[in-house]
């Protein structure tokens, strides 16, 4: 399944690296990531796969959650038919 | 748009503006539960319910997680137990009432509602039993709730359950006097109730439905607020059209909640009710987008026109996101589960005879108003025929769920906490309606021609 991870927060150093160390560790692949400055906050999107996501999505969540809050930035994971959903017909 | 402010626009809607979920309700018929002994129809209600909706909870956080939208409520819609429970020789139903909370309690959901009686033009034994054993019920029970339906466009208003009605509220709010007469905060007089409500307290499961169904209730009022308040001093066409989009948009993340819902418990998928319904959180209002309209306070001249255009806009929306459209859907009003409400009640802009007009164009009716504790079963009848009469010549539903807050007079104010919020006792008219009410009889179904 795909998924998109967003990441908010106040701009620092090493969010990135944060964010990514546990993706890598739970075997999940990063397809595309963008990012930018808005307002002076960090946001970033990531679309990735989950298919060899190691663990369950609630628990992958709650890392990515206690691991964002060290650095500072929100981080939600949601499968992508939300937005598709929404926004496409 | 491209796809990054698209994602970020959901983002927003659920982060800031409180897009929620706000039920998913599992429908279960318990047509297959009556027994002349009341101990083994209880019995079977339990086991059906409990094996029916044994992952209920469980499924409903798993939609949440991986779509990271909040599901308010999970919930239990059943057959109206007067159907049930006459086939018995009880001469109370509140053991049933007790065993559906247990049931409830036991799959862990928030309400279970079909405590229920259809008495639209008479009253059949399990009725009249039924109906005299609510405000016990209420009071023994945490999660149940209670409906009954009083009149229909093509019965007409049958005024000895609106009498009736009236009696039993006043003993409700007694019973339950030490947590405010909370008891009526679960219990609502309908006309023209629908089968396939997923909203409290007046959901039921009806007879012409499958044995069991999903129903999803969606929310968002604060993301129609949000949306508004970037089109301020633009037309009416405007205001239609960007509620209409928003509608879309929120109709459609319910739609993807209730398909998944429907395939993890292999469970058919019922309805979607369309319903704005608000919460006690700021940013979560009804009342708010009427005043971002124009309304400088909700209640003012021109409220009822700007409920009316949102109420539309809201269905023309979100028809086309989802495969069947049922329930009440509309825009909700009650009181005292609308921070803009409760504010308005307060600034003096909105009084109980505006809501009544406000009924009039969007759906149920006259709700969660707290009135004076010492107000006349009989006054409280009135307001109920009142309510009746307009959803019955207006082919509408329409509901009536006063709380006579016990030992509470206009100016106090009582708080429920959770979703049902605090209301601020209003006034109701000093006038009696006894000699109106003590007539007693029917109400005919109106002409459905030569339309004024």
């Amino acid at each position: 399944m795909k998924a998109v991870i967003t990441v908010i927060g106040k701009d620092k150093i090493g969010i990135i690296s944060k964010v990514t160390t546990v993706l890598s560790e739970e075997k999940v692949n990063i397809l595309d990531i963008s990012q930018t400055i808005l307002q002076d906050y960090f946001t970033m999107l990531m679309l990735v796969d989950l298919t060899k996501l190691n663990i369950s999505l609630k628990k992958l969540n709650n890392i990515l959650n206690t691991e964002g809050k060290k650095v500072g930035v929100k981080v939600k994971i949601q499968h992508e038919d939300i937005f598709n959903a929404m926004h496409k017909l | 748009m491209n796809e990054f402010n698209k994602i970020m626009e959901t983002i927003k809607m659920i982060e800031k503006e409180k897009l929620d979920i706000r039920t998913i309700t599992m429908g279960i018929s318990l047509l297959d539960c009556c027994s002349s002994d009341g101990k083994k129809s209880r019995q079977k209600i339990y086991d059906k319910i409990t094996k029916k909706a044994e992952n209920l909870v469980k499924v409903g956080n798993q939609i949440e997680t991986k779509y990271g939208i909040p599901i308010i409520n999970k919930r239990i819609s059943i057959t109206p137990i007067s159907l049930i429970a006459q086939a018995s020789n009880d001469t109370s139903y509140v053991e049933y009432a007790k065993v559906l909370d247990k049931a409830a309690k036991t799959v862990g959901v928030d309400f279970i509602g079909g405590f229920s009686s259809l008495v639209q033009k008479g009253y059949s034994k399990g009725d009249k039993l039924l109906i005299e054993s609510i405000p016990q019920a209420l009071y023994e029970t945490e999660k149940l709730c209670s409906s009954v339906n009083i009149g229909d466009t093509k019965s007409g208003i049958n005024m000895d359950a609106v009498k009736h009605m009236g009696e039993i509220i006043k003993k409700t709010a007694y019973l339950t006097r030490m947590n405010n007469s909370i008891g009526c905060a679960k219990l609502v007089v309908f006309s023209n109730a629908v089968e396939d409500n997923p909203f409290m307290a007046g959901a039921f499961h009806g007879v012409g439905e499958a044995d069991s169904v999903i129903n999803v209730g969606v929310s968002g009022p604060g993301v129609v607020k949000a949306a508004l308040e970037k089109v301020k001093g633009e037309s009416f066409d405007t205001v239609s059209e960007t509620i209409k989009k928003t509608s879309f948009k929120i109709t459609r993340a319910g739609q993807l909640v209730a398909n998944e819902a429907s395939k993890l418990l292999d469970v058919p998928f019922g309805i979607l009710d369309l319903s704005l319904a608000p919460t006690p959180a700021v940013g979560d209002s009804v009342a708010r987008i009427l005043e971002e309209i124009g309304i400088e306070s909700c209640g003012g001249h021109g409220t009822t026109a700007a409920l009316a255009l949102l109420n539309d806009a809201v269905k023309k929306g979100g028809i086309m996101a989802s495969s069947h459209v049922g329930g009440l859907s509309g825009a909700f009003i009650p009181v005292s589960e609308d921070e803009g409400m409760i504010n308005a009640v307060k600034a003096g802009s909105l009084n109980i005879e505006k809501l009544e007009a406000m009924t009039c164009v969007c759906s149920v009716g006259l709700d969660m108003i707290a009135i004076p504790g010492d107000t006349p079963s009989s006054t409280i009848s009135a307001i109920i025929a009142d309510e009746a009469a307009i959803g019955v010549i207006n082919k509408k539903t329409t509901a009536v769920r006063l709380i006579p807050a016990y030992g509470k007079t206009t100016g106090d104010e009582i708080e429920f906490g959770g979703l049902l919020g605090k209301a601020p006792i209003m006034a109701v008219s000093k006038f009696s309606s006894e000699n109106f009410i003590k007539r007693g009889g029917r109400i005919a179904a109106p002409v459905h021609s030569f339309k004024n």
